[in-house]
């Protein structure tokens, strides 16, 4: 059992992803299926989710954009960087 | 810590992005298909939100598929955060 300890070696952490991708246009899905393309602010643990010039995607039609939008985290079901 | 906050309009965390529309208006998306337009008067890390001069639209499918809405507009209101979707400035809507 020499895996107790929590080291990744060459892998990222998730979270090191989401860092590495700030300031990059991003695909952000949501558990109702909607979709927000748009410029990634910045991202904290609960996933919350800043984004700048937001477009908004309703069954893959485009419904409307924003300037600046909040995402709240846990309606997030993934983040994908463009 | 040499992490200064007292820039103003540092987005630094999402939520700092709701920071900086507090005594704005704001149009909120909450579960449910509901939206709500009004200023901001306060939130917390959980998205409760409290809104003034609050107007709710509701987004109803009818039975012809038809897509209809119904608005309700109230003085002031509390949210709570875990219908909170997304909180975006109104006048950058469009």
């Amino acid at each position: 059992m020499e895996n107790g300890a929590v080291t990744q070696g060459e892998g990222k952490d998730p979270s090191g992803f989401l860092s590495e991708i700030i300031g990059n246009p991003v695909t952000v899905k949501l558990n109702s299926g909607v979709i927000y393309k748009g410029e990634l602010q910045s991202v904290d643990g609960y996933m919350n989710i800043a984004l700048e010039k937001t477009e908004e995607y309703v069954n893959g039609a485009k419904r409307r954009t924003y300037g600046d939008a909040f995402v709240r985290g846990n309606n997030v079901m993934y983040i994908s960087a463009d | 810590m040499a992490e200064a906050r007292d820039e103003g309009s540092a987005v630094s965390e999402p939520l700092d992005l709701v920071r900086l529309l507090l005594d704005e208006v704001v149009c909120v998306k909450l579960r449910g298909d509901r939206e709500l337009k009004g200023r901001l008067h306060a939130y917390d890390s959980h998205c409760n939100l409290v809104l003034g001069d609050v107007e709710e639209t509701i987004y109803v499918v009818d039975e012809e598929d038809d897509e209809e809405t119904v608005s309700k507009k109230s003085e002031m209101l509390f949210v709570r955060g875990d219908s909170v979707v997304l909180i975006s400035p109104h006048a950058r809507t469009f």
